[in-house]
């Protein structure tokens, strides 16, 4: 935490000055601030005024500035060549090493909670995928705590690019590219491992459930960020639900008692990352009373709880108050 | 010259008193952790009661040692910043941005200086991080800790050894950003070294032959390994203590002693720059 707080110093600087032509080029394009006469806005409208900005603008300019933010971020990195490659790797390496203790396992039994080695490398490849994808979309998200305190939100505030998408952009760590890379040769060597009957559901079903699992994780991260307006430096509550739940997600669920996977079934729906899914496509049933088509559930899931994160993190946003000077 | 020596006498502890407070002061930063590592300690327990119900006595634990094994690792995690929060990155930074020349300039050794201010930390995150995650796993799960104060006693030498192994290594990756700049490569790497060869992962014990062997020789086993053998008695009798505690002992000279080659090396390096 100490470091963070550190470091952010010498980040700042390189971040104010890439994003500050992106931030220009913006409201030439319309998107952002009402009051520039160059996109058109009659000079003479009273303040106050409210000026129609088309809704779709907004996404738009969301992505757009979260694309050159993400841009400026790569080119930073990119300085150090050899650190990123290291980190890229060293990413990698520590997912695979959650791999390699399950591969230790079992070279001392032949099954864990009912489950083979092929099967195990299913639920461990999908998650990891998941939360990569999460974590290098979204993942930098737990960073606004260290911002709201050093108050550096505040640049991030009139800025004609959603907060939302700036912190999301915030020190892009393309190094986590490793993670997904990594889990990725794990779910395509248990599937060619794997004995399983293929129909044209189960195929479907795996897409489906990587994008959506990576969306549930997602909406942990915005939740996650929301949290830390209220509660200041907390960031590391989420890592029990991303990385901590990834973790779990990646052994069977007979490994667990019933209650915890009650929890991550109806209250925090992790079990619809991979699990739900995987299991029908294992053939195998749930520990819990739920019906098969509860597979097939994963993309309402995730539409379902970004929803509540969402609001978390408007919510959040709203009450921000500025640590002032 | 005495007054010196006397002056210094308190200035180490007063160091390390100010790295304590310093950390005592992020209140809900320590309880999101305690909670964290509760999560995962859950996690972790249900795995190792699959596996320990599998193959009873698997690496010479039983499963209470094995759940032991997870709670208590949990509780040093913190404390010896194995997987990062440690003090390197601030070191790298200052080293990156130059103001490690003020650290040079004061009346102190460099390597004292950051040992006090870790350990300082260390004892805060042991007692804000290492009690709670404990004593939730003591409730939910049947742990194997002694009722022996000696044990006990022999535990907390071999922690603090295990902390002075860390602290060397991670002073090792902070000096290297005077070649290296930029620290966050190396530092993950030595994060990936640290969770497979101290034992976070699976009691080094388990792992299979030679290659479990070797791992037990290597320095990262005395950070979680050698003080939870040491706890659960796996090196019970006064010969078998002191070979531990040794084993220990001997790594740190070892790397204290690279720390301050390494350290002339570096400061030899350094050029002030006016401004």
């Amino acid at each position: 935490m100490a470091d963070a707080l550190g470091a952010s110093g010498a980040a700042e600087v390189a971040e104010v000055a890439g994003a500050a032509p992106g931030a220009v080029a913006g409201a030439r394009r319309g998107g952002g601030l009402p009051f520039d006469g160059a996109i058109g806005v009659p000079i003479g409208v009273p303040i106050g005024v409210p000026i129609d900005v088309p809704k779709r603008n907004r996404a738009v300019e969301g992505l757009r500035g979260y694309g050159l933010i993400v841009a400026m971020w790569v080119r930073s990195t990119m300085t150090y060549r050899t650190s990123f490659f290291l980190s890229a790797f060293g990413n990698a390496a520590i997912q695979l090493l959650d791999f390699v203790a399950i591969w230790i396992m079992f070279s001392h039994v032949h099954a864990l909670g009912g489950f083979t080695l092929p099967e195990i490398a299913l639920l461990y490849g999908s998650s990891s995928i998941s939360l990569g994808i999460a974590d290098l979309v979204l993942g930098n998200t737990h960073r606004v705590g260290a911002r709201i305190r050093d108050g550096s939100l505040d640049t991030m505030l009139v800025r004609p690019v959603p907060v939302l998408a700036q912190v999301a952009a915030d020190r892009f760590a393309l190094r986590r590219v490793g993670r997904t890379g990594q889990g990725l040769a794990v779910l395509v060597w248990a599937v060619v491992a794997l004995d399983v009957d293929w129909t044209a559901a189960k195929v479907l079903l795996m897409p489906v459930m990587i994008v959506a699992g990576a969306a549930i994780f997602g909406a942990v991260l915005v939740a996650g960020a929301a949290f830390q307006f209220v509660a200041g430096d907390a960031a590391e509550v989420q890592n029990s639900f991303t990385y901590g739940g990834n973790t779990m997600l990646q052994y069977p669920p007979t490994v667990f008692a019933a209650d915890l996977l009650r929890g991550v079934t109806f209250i925090v729906p992790l079990a619809f990352v991979n699990w739900l899914p995987a299991l029908y496509v294992l053939g195998r049933p749930y520990p819990l009373e739920l019906p098969g088509w509860v597979a097939f559930l994963s993309p309402l899931v995730a539409v379902v709880v970004f929803v509540p994160a969402s609001l978390a993190w408007r919510a959040g946003l709203r009450s921000y108050r500025s640590t002032g000077s | 010259m005495r007054q010196g020596t006397a002056r210094r006498a308190w200035l180490y502890p007063a160091v390390a008193a100010g790295g304590f407070r310093r950390y005592a002061t992020y209140g809900t930063a320590t309880a999101a952790g305690v909670f964290t590592n509760t999560v995962f300690g859950f996690i972790l327990a249900y795995t190792y009661v699959a596996l320990w119900d599998e193959r009873p006595g698997l690496g010479g634990y039983d499963q209470a040692q094995a759940l032991t094994f997870v709670w208590v690792s949990q509780s040093l995690l913190a404390a010896g910043a194995l997987i990062g929060g440690g003090f390197q990155e601030e070191m790298q930074e200052r080293i990156r941005t130059g103001d490690i020349a003020v650290d040079l300039y004061r009346p102190a050794d460099l390597q004292m200086w950051w040992l006090a201010a870790d350990l300082g930390r260390a004892g805060f995150q042991l007692l804000g991080r290492g009690v709670v995650p404990l004593l939730a796993g003591a409730l939910a799960f049947q742990l194997a800790l002694p009722a022996d104060a000696l044990r006990w006693l022999l535990f907390l030498v071999s922690v603090l050894l295990g902390l002075l192994v860390s602290f060397a290594v991670r002073y090792l990756l902070g000096l290297a950003a005077f070649w290296l700049m930029d620290g966050t490569g190396i530092n993950l790497m030595a994060v990936v070294v640290t969770i497979f060869f101290s034992g976070m992962l699976l009691p080094l014990t388990v792992f299979p032959g030679g290659f479990g062997e070797f791992v037990r020789l290597l320095p990262w086993s005395a950070m979680i390994q050698v003080p939870l053998d040491v706890l659960m008695g796996e090196h019970a009798g006064a010969g078998g203590a002191v070979g531990a505690l040794g084993f220990q002992a001997g790594w740190v000279l070892v790397l204290l002693g690279a720390g301050r080659l390494l350290q002339s090396a570096a400061t030899r390096k350094v050029v002030v720059q006016g401004g």
